[in-house]
């Protein structure tokens, strides 16, 4: 049986391995033949699109891990806008709103706000929080 | 249990505020969830009942009082928000504190409620 999933992402890539195995589940279900349309970011979750943010080289960056997934699969990745500019991640329209010279988001993800989280969560057989740390 | 909307969205909420935005970040999904006209629940769940805590004053800290956005939850639509009764008992919460509309539900009807939602967003 296939399935739609939506999943939400709460947990910082800095801050654990979370965002990480939100990733690989995301790529093993479509790997499985599932389907997953979009991925929403919210709270600490949205600094996965800060465009700026550097990972050791010795380590996998979540960022890319998302951006690969969305590039192979068409997922869209989608930032909650008022938690992503509460912490900087701001697209052109943003920075250029707010008065910045630049956009801080990677180019691979999107601003939205939480009505996309519930129209995802309205088609979606299956919907996977993946939380902060306690 | 009653209230409990067969097909709906739990949303569960297990940190106080301040301190962490999650739980506001809870918050705020309930309600726009409610706001697409969708059904939606809130529980709040272990440390997430000290949100409940009444006179609760964080204009010294800085950040918004979630309490007033909860209570204002029944123009929303969310006439009823669930909250763990064991974690409110060892917070010392009485029916008082509680939001209008707030259900108690020990162990056995928390299963039933997460056994009648659709999806679970943990918090």
């Amino acid at each position: 049986m296939t399935l739609h999933y939506c999943l939400l992402v709460l947990a910082a890539p800095a801050s654990g391995h979370t965002s990480l195995t939100a990733a690989r589940f995301a790529a093993a279900l479509l790997a499985r033949g599932h389907t997953l349309s979009r991925v929403f970011f919210l709270d600490n979750g949205t600094s996965n699109g800060l465009a700026t943010a550097i990972t050791p080289q010795d380590e996998r960056s979540p960022q890319q891990a998302w951006s690969a997934l969305a590039d192979a699969n068409g997922t869209e990745l989608v930032l909650c806008v008022s938690s992503a500019v509460k912490r900087g991640l701001l697209d052109s329209a943003e920075a250029q709103r707010h008065g910045f010279p630049a956009a801080t988001v990677h180019p691979g993800f999107t601003l939205g706000g939480l009505g996309l989280l519930v129209e995802a969560m309205q088609s979606a057989d299956r919907v996977v929080t993946f939380g902060a740390p306690a | 249990m009653k209230a409990a909307a067969q097909g709906g969205v739990l949303v569960v909420t297990r940190h106080p505020q301040p301190g962490r935005s999650l739980a506001r970040s809870a918050l705020d999904t309930a309600l726009a969830t409610a706001a697409f006209e969708q059904p939606v629940n809130l529980l709040f769940l272990g440390a997430g009942v000290l949100q409940l805590l009444p006179e609760q004053d964080s204009s010294d800290v800085g950040v918004r009082n979630l309490r007033k956005v909860i209570d204002s939850m029944p123009l929303y639509d969310m006439e009823h928000c669930y909250v763990d009764a064991e974690g409110a008992a060892r917070a010392g919460l009485t029916a008082t504190d509680l939001p209008p509309g707030a259900i108690l539900v020990d162990h056995t009807a928390l299963r039933a409620l997460f056994d009648s939602h659709r999806h679970v967003l943990g918090f």
